[in-house]
């Protein structure tokens, strides 16, 4: 008998931490909400720790009954919980960056407005994101999936007195529905054909299907849909563009939601459809296709942005094409690897920038910072540890899950991995920019003494009045963040440090226990040795490889890792040797620099294409057409018609008794002559 | 032995200078009686036809819309009385005020 986990729990503590501060957090001391918020998360944390760590006594996939939801007919769906290698992964990177930034959101948050709600959206986004990653069907992960959009939009829209804050979580909320729908849509197929959307059923029934070679068909069309909702949730083109807007919310968010967590669902649910997607491989060519567009896209806009966050933003972009390539050539584990790290060093990343924006009271442009290495040196050496790590330099965590995906980008394609290393190459340029610019030369901002604010806490007294100016804690001087932000940091920075020690592939003297771990999630259901078309990689390196792959591998490992390097020199020379050439390079690019700098006017080109002719549209046709002048137009003509035929009619309540006797004797004498020519009839 | 058409004949013509008064009277009193007129004669057709059949049923509806109309009566006087301390009219034109 397996051991029951009651894995149900793992969910639901983030919840009762969100229902306690949610509900009743307004009475509650800053402390108490704190200790709530954290006492929750943890214990969810442990939870897990729990279970991972009697994970090895489990018969996997591990499936935790809990409840009927919907039963009708054959078709039944519960509350279950369903844990594997995959999901424990998840588990692990959830709770554990999510309870990390927990405590950093203290320190952050602690002189907003609106503390307690903060910190219940926070709990509410961890139980959304747990039922997903834990969810043993489709349609309660969907629950999660739209959990956390919700989550999203609320602490996006944190400060939501701010316009443009209030506008990016919209835009955030309504993009993520577009994706949505093609999920959706997946779903009703999955449900038509197989009957069931429980994930062991639902694989069970494609199993026995070969792959889709000849031409598109079921699988394919399921496929590319869930890739319509994975885009939408994991910002890639053409659904990407919600997630810079989404830097409106508050830092700590920025790396739960937008960098380490959420944005990554796509990935974890396209991982857990591997079965689905290794037998249509037009869906994986799509795939592979939409990320390698998407990393290298949003690397380019990433270089010339000046919002430290933004920069960020669309790395993360970037870093999750990435993941796709990986999913799209069929290397499952290596996109779960790269997910794995890219959560410890981009949440490091935001939380590092957090860290400096709180340091130079609020200001978000690079071009005001500069010079702050020696001033706030925990989050200098802790973010230089994460730019290692996604630069891809060795030894550092992003080395070893990038080179994997490149490797295996590869062997499908030369194309993809020849993007896929420019993209590393423009990655770490950008990043190594981020770093000069904010933590050498000379210090650009506004003078020292000027940041004194005394009357600060008088601004943030309330949520609402305080919301316009969010960043301004006016401690007065460039400080260094209080303990409670820099431990998150430099725990983060460990794991980013070392975190990719766990795959290190065979060609570098490991044996990558990250693959082998996952391997019984992609290889149990993978096409058997009949199925024809689709060589996925995995099987290939199943076996020993031959030493002349070891060499070769060693060369494009080296390649990669240049390509890194280089980044470095040349943003080394741009932006520290010679701070005014890129002025000069940008003046002669012209009008290519100015598309670029203008994110290529791709939200200018939506809001024609989509945004403008929806509005009219609405407002034109369904406002005035329907809404005005037909389902008003009738319920108004109505009354009016009503009232006419009274107004007619009314006269004849004279008031005058003998009238109305009158009426009564003329009726009753129709009565008696229709009853008289009845009767003679 | 009178024929039945009779009773009935009389009955209608009853009947009729009942709703005839009705209609025309503008004294509330006059209005009062000749609706004790049309039930009267309704009565008359009621035992008229009790006696042609044989049939109870017909006379003690009759004795019913007799106690009816007593009670009627009751209320309707008393209700005369009140317009009348009200109104100082028994005109029933000039009590006209629910009305539009």
């Amino acid at each position: 008998m397996t051991p029951n986990l009651h894995l149900w729990l793992i969910p639901v503590l983030p919840l009762l931490g969100a229902a306690a501060n949610g509900l009743l957090g307004k009475k509650f001391s800053r402390q108490t909400v704190v200790a709530v918020a954290l006492l929750f998360s943890g214990a969810a944390f442990a939870m897990v720790l729990l279970a991972a760590s009697r994970f090895s006594s489990l018969t996997t996939p591990h499936i935790e009954y809990l409840a009927t939801w919907i039963r009708a007919g054959k078709f039944q769906v519960d509350f279950s919980f369903y844990l594997d290698q995959l999901s424990l992964v998840m588990l692990l990177v959830v709770t554990g960056v999510g309870f990390l930034i927990h405590i950093y959101s203290v320190g952050y948050i602690w002189e907003e407005g609106g503390f307690y709600r903060f910190f219940a959206y926070l709990n509410l986004f961890m139980f959304f994101m747990l039922t997903l990653v834990l969810a043993s069907n489709y349609l309660l992960m969907f629950i999660g999936w739209e959990g956390v959009g919700l989550a999203s939009y609320l602490l996006i829209g944190f400060w939501f007195t701010k316009d443009s804050a209030a506008a990016a979580g919209k835009k955030a909320f309504i993009v993520n529905r577009i994706g949505d729908f093609g999920f959706l849509i997946a779903l009703f197929l999955l449900i038509k054909h197989f009957g069931t959307l429980n994930f062991d059923q639902v694989f069970q029934g494609v199993v026995p299907m070969g792959a889709e070679t000849g031409g598109a068909g079921l699988l394919t069309a399921v496929g590319l849909l869930l890739m319509v909702g994975a885009a939408g949730k994991s910002a890639q083109i053409p659904l990407y563009v919600w997630l810079p807007d989404a830097m409106e919310g508050p830092t700590p968010v920025s790396a739960l939601i937008h960098a380490a967590t959420m944005v990554t669902a796509g990935v974890y649910m396209v991982s857990r459809s591997h079965v689905i997607f290794e037998r249509a491989p037009v869906a994986m060519t799509v795939v592979a296709i939409i990320g390698t567009l998407t990393a290298l896209f949003a690397a380019t806009i990433g270089i010339t942005q000046t919002d430290i966050k933004k920069v960020l933003a669309y790395s993360t972009v970037s870093q999750l094409g990435y993941m796709f390539i990986a999913c799209g050539v069929g290397a499952f584990s290596a996109a779960i690897f790269h997910l794995m790290t890219h959560a410890f060093f981009k949440g490091l990343l935001f939380l590092a920038a957090g860290s400096v924006i709180h340091a130079v009271s609020g200001e978000q442009d690079m071009r005001q910072m500069g010079g702050l290495r020696t001033k706030i040196p925990w989050t200098f050496w802790t973010m230089t540890i994460a730019t290692f790590a996604i630069t891809g330099i060795p030894p550092f965590a992003g080395f070893f899950s990038k080179d994997e995906i490149l490797w295996r980008a590869y062997q499908a394609s030369w194309v993809y991995w020849f993007i896929g290393l420019f993209t590393a190459f423009l990655t770490s340029f950008y990043m190594f920019r981020l770093w000069f610019m904010t933590f050498f030369g000379e210090y650009r901002g506004v003078a020292e003494d000027s940041h004194h604010e005394p009357a600060h806490d008088i601004a943030h007294a309330d949520t609402r009045a305080g919301a316009p100016a969010p960043h301004g804690h006016g401690h007065g001087g460039i400080h260094e963040s209080p303990r409670l932000m820099v431990v998150p940091l430099v725990v983060l920075a460990v794991l980013s440090f070392v975190g990719g020690w766990i795959g290190v592939p065979g060609a570098l003297g490991g044996s990558n226990h990250f693959e082998k771990f996952l391997g019984p999630v992609f290889h149990a259901t993978t096409l058997g040795a009949e199925g024809h078309g689709v060589a996925t990689p995995e099987n290939e390196s199943e076996g020993p490889e031959p030493q002349a792959g070891h060499a070769t591998e060693l060369i494009f490992t080296g390649i990669s890792v240049f390509a890194g390097l280089l980044g470095f020199g040349l943003a080394w020379l741009l932006y520290y040797r010679d701070p005014q050439l890129p002025q000069r390079i940008a003046a002669s690019l012209g009008g290519l620099y100015q598309a670029v700098v203008h994110k290529y006017y791709i939200d200018e080109l939506y809001a024609a294409l989509f945004v403008k002719p929806l509005i009219a549209g609405s407002a034109l046709i369904l406002w005035h057409g329907i809404d005005r002048d037909v389902i008003d137009a009738a319920l108004d003509n109505s009354a009016h018609g009503a009232r006419e035929v009274s107004d007619s009619v009314r006269h004849m309540q004279s008031g005058n008794l003998r009238s109305y006797a009158g009426w009564v004797a003329a009726g009753a004498a129709v009565v008696i002559a229709y009853m008289i020519w009845m009767g003679t009839r | 032995m009178v024929p039945i058409s009779y009773y009935l004949v009389l009955s209608g013509i009853l009947f009729a200078c009942g709703v005839t008064g009705f209609l025309i009277k503008r004294n509330i009193i006059s209005i009062f009686m000749s609706i004790e007129l049309m039930l009267n004669g309704v009565n008359l057709s009621f035992v008229a036809f009790a006696a042609q059949w044989h049939a109870l049923s017909g006379q003690i509806f009759v004795f019913f819309v007799m106690v009816v109309a007593a009670a009627e009566a009751a209320v309707g006087l008393a209700i005369i009385i009140a317009v009348y301390r009200t109104r100082e009219t028994l005109n029933i034109d000039r009590v006209d005020l629910l009305k539009l």
